[in-house]
């Protein structure tokens, strides 16, 4: 009864969708204000119905009702009930409707928030939002119904794939749905803006804080992923250019984009149209990843549907969705005059350059990700790209972007000298060459572009670290009058200077940990040691335990530094019975300047001898730091009053963005 | 009229890529060519990898149930549907044929299986595609059935996970060997 019922709210939400994605449009287009206000209690209603349906699942997982087919397909009564809970959204049909009820969330969000917007943009935002949201339950309903019911209900399930067993895992679909959705908001204000036929700085301050919130769930989901994938698939590795982990880098990078040419819109009231098209474009690179993880088009880990009917309709849902918003963009574009001229050297010219450097970045992994998909199309058969091309595509690519970054906010708006700004980078300059100094002395050889990488991050930091300097005119002012500064200093500022130096200090890790990884692979018998990079690593044998759900092999380690005990590890290498697959738990001791990381393999013999595999990766722990310090960065400047949405007034937009003002986020 | 094109060159590279994508999807990554089921298994011979003496050829898969499974230390899938491989070597399941495809560097194999464990009974060196196309492999990993005439029973593409031994190929296997 219970699935019936969440079945039929879910219709009902469809209804509720397909009037708010018509009567608004038409109480837009005709200016009556009664047809306009439809919007509002739809898209709380639509909220309603979809969490209820969400919750009518969830209810179904945790009780396991063995006569839905969801459930017996992914859930298993042994299973903690952290991970019942994550199995509604561990399948392609429960994470469908994670998706729709996240869109509903934010649909509803702007019911509630968006009061001060003008209505007509209100109502046709809501409404753009409306057309998604229908597309989506169309989608589920005919072709990825969770509730379908399987009769007679077999006494227990088939279980969930013991890798996604994780709570890493269990929490990184939301959040990267959450990051996907969000520039769904960023969508509907593009298109209602092209139907409007207006762009202006009003615009960009509602858009960004929107895109902001989207920017930060997306790079904490992304962050959890790879984090995810460094401890539990044992290989030691964090990032493997895998297509689904490209699927979530691909909007990253676009939305990184919109976030910092929707200020330009915002300031200097130019870029509108390039503006517009990120918002699109972004939006349509989170369809692709829900595309590419769902239709099994490209095989994969994480890829759980291979179903080309799903696929098909997807596919007709993104020619919809992005062919109908570009043909809009290719009609109404044009027609969206800017105002602001600026010249090359000047603060929209590093930003324009910085988003030129990224939407080739997305391209260029794009181009690596569909290749394989292109090449199938023209008969050249399925191939893999991998992460050399990558590599050597992206790195080139990212690189003058950072070095970029430094420069940019040191500059003025409409046209700068790029002189004096290099000038007050000299500290920054000497950071970078004591960094790749330092890094050679410390590593003593190693690859050059790594050297470089560092000295890149250390330019990075301290030019970010100047930038604030110069911003409170430390040192130029009397040390009062700093501080004065410093308090005033807006949040959206200390955003993007906590955001930058946080990607410093993560690119330093992303180098440490892709550089200079030791590792050992070997057999040892109970007793035996061996050395990595300084440490010795003793094996005192592996036993058997008992897990809620699976039994394992647990080692231990006792690793020793100069004699003096560290850590005793206990890796694992677990057997799920139900599932039938084994996974390997690594054992991970994180420190300042690495993390020891331990995997215990397969039993060699019957002495107690067993492969083990010792990495020593180092400056891991920079890289998880600097995302946090990243996204606290987004969360910092969401927090700024003129973010808040609803509390600037337009007219304030033109005054703040006076010509030549001193630089702000 | 320039400006308006840069509006419309969007458009334009959507439908490019849109229709790839069409083509792509009409392409069931897992479909086997049906020429190949129930045909013997192509002729080849393959050299061993670095390490190894013997290599595979055709006739290796005669006289016993095998699997043939394609993979390449360069291929993402191919780790993850490793372990259950590993598995089914010690439990002496089934013997599994390694096909090791499309390595840059002939030391890559070698390597890879020296660090994750090796569950492969033979293994042919296939850096060419040479055994790759006869098989009709669309990428990697795939693995294929084969009786102990030797002929192709089953192919599944993509990585073999618990449930698709527990539900296909096991019962196919027990099948075939009683035949």
């Amino acid at each position: 009864m219970i699935a019936e019922a969440g079945l039929f709210a879910l219709t009902l939400a469809l209804l509720v969708a397909l009037v708010q994605a018509s009567v608004p449009m038409i109480g837009a287009h005709r200016g009556n204000a009664a047809w306009m206000e439809v919007a509002r209690p739809a898209a709380i209603a639509q909220f309603l119905l979809i969490a209820f349906s969400f919750a009518c699942l969830t209810y179904a997982f945790v009780t396991s009702d063995f006569s839905l087919l969801a459930v017996v397909r992914y859930s298993h009564t042994a299973k903690p009930m952290l991970y019942k809970i994550s199995g509604v959204w561990a399948n392609h049909e429960g994470s469908m409707l994670l998706w729709v009820l996240i869109l509903s969330v934010y649909g509803a969000a702007v019911a509630a928030f968006g009061r001060n917007l003008p209505p007509s943009l209100r109502a046709r935002v809501m409404g753009v939002q409306a057309m998604i949201a229908a597309g989506f339950i169309l989608f589920i309903l005919f072709t990825s119904n969770p509730f379908e019911r399987m009769l007679p209900a077999p006494d227990n399930g088939q279980g969930l794939n013991p890798l996604l067993q994780d709570p890493g895992l269990a929490f990184h679909p939301p959040f990267l749905y959450m990051g996907y959705v969000g520039f769904s908001i960023a969508f509907s204000f593009a298109v209602a803006a092209l139907i409007e036929g207006r762009v202006d700085a009003a615009w960009a301050r509602w858009v960004r804080p929107w895109t902001l919130v989207a920017w930060i769930f997306l790079t904490a989901g992304i962050a959890m992923g790879s984090w995810w994938a460094y401890y539990e698939l044992g290989w030691g590795g964090w990032w493997f250019w895998d297509p689904v982990e490209n699927a979530s880098f691909m909007p990253w990078l676009a939305g990184t984009a919109l976030l910092h040419s929707a200020v330009v819109v915002e300031k200097r009231d130019t870029l509108k149209g390039w503006t517009i098209f990120l918002a699109i474009v972004t939006f349509a690179l989170s369809l692709l990843g829900t595309f590419l993880v769902r239709s099994g088009v490209l095989t994969s880990v994480h890829t759980f549907a291979t179903d080309p009917a799903r696929g098909t309709f997807i596919l007709v849902l993104l020619l919809v969705v992005i062919g109908g918003s570009l043909a809009l963009f290719a009609w109404r574009g044009p027609a969206l005059a800017s105002t602001g001229v600026f010249q090359p050297i000047s603060r929209e010219g590093s930003l324009l350059l910085n988003n030129l450097l990224l939407t080739t970045a997305a391209a260029a992994v794009l181009l690596g990700t569909l290749y394989p998909l292109f090449l199938d199309a023209v008969g050249g058969g399925k191939v893999s790209v991998g992460p050399p091309f990558f590599n050597a595509v992206f790195l080139p690519l990212i690189a003058p972007m950072v070095a970029v970054m430094a420069v940019g906010p040191l500059l003025t708006w409409k046209r700068a000298d790029v002189g004096p700004a290099l000038t007050r980078l000299w500290v920054a300059f000497a950071a970078a060459l004591a960094a790749v100094v330092l890094a050679w002395a410390v590593i003593a050889d190693g690859p050059i572009f790594a050297l470089l990488g560092m000295g890149l991050a250390a330019w990075l930091l301290v030019g970010t670290v100047v930038g604030f300097a110069e911003r409170v005119r430390l040192f130029r002012v009397p040390f009062p009058e700093t501080l004065r500064r410093i308090g005033r200093v807006p949040r959206a500022a200390w955003g993007m200077t906590l955001a930058h130096g946080g990607l410093a200090v993560a690119i330093a890790g992303m180098i440490g940990a892709g550089a200079w990884k030791v590792e050992s692979i070997q057999t040892m018998k109970p007793g035996d040691t061996v050395a990595v990079a300084g440490f010795t690593f003793t094996f005192e044998g592996a036993r058997q335990v008992q897990g809620p759900n699976y039994s394992a092999t647990r080692g231990t380690f006792t690793v020793a530094r100069d004699g003096r005990p560290v850590v005793t590890l206990h890796p694992e290498k677990r057997d799920y019975p139900v599932e039938r697959s084994p996974t390997t738990e690594a054992a991970i001791h994180p420190t300042f300047f690495g993390d020891l990381y331990v995997v215990i393999g397969d039993a060699q013999g019957s002495d107690g001898a067993f492969v083990t595999r010792i990495y020593f990766n180092p400056l891991v722990v920079w890289m998880w730091g600097g995302i946090l310090v990243m996204v606290a960065g987004g969360m910092v400047s969401l927090s700024d009053r003129r973010h808040r949405v609803g509390a600037p007034k337009p007219s304030r937009a033109a005054a703040g963005a006076g010509a030549g003002a001193p630089a702000r986020a | 009229m320039n400006r308006r094109f840069l509006f419309v060159l969007p458009l334009v590279g959507f439908a490019v890529i849109a229709s790839y994508f069409a083509v792509g999807l009409t392409r069931d990554p897992s479909a086997l060519p049906s020429v190949l089921i129930d045909t013997p298994a192509p002729e080849f011979a393959l050299d061993p990898i670095k390490g190894r003496d013997r290599g595979l050829s055709r006739e290796d898969l005669e006289g016993e149930v095998s699997l043939v499974n394609i993979f390449g230390s360069w291929c993402f899938a191919c780790r993850v549907e490793h372990p259950l491989l590993m598995q089914l070597k010690k439990e002496n399941a089934v013997p599994i044929h390694g096909i090791d495809w499309r390595e840059i560097d002939p030391d890559d194999g070698p390597k890879w299986l020296a660090r994750f464990g090796d569950p492969y009974t033979l293994i042919g060196d296939d850096p060419v595609s040479r055994a790759a196309i006869a098989f009709g492999v669309t990428g990697a990993p795939e693995t294929f059935v084969v009786d102990k005439n030797g002929v192709i029973r089953y192919k599944h593409a993509g990585v073999v996970t618990g449930q698709v031994w527990e539900e296909i190929l096991r019962p196919l296997i027990e099948e075939l060997r009683r035949q």
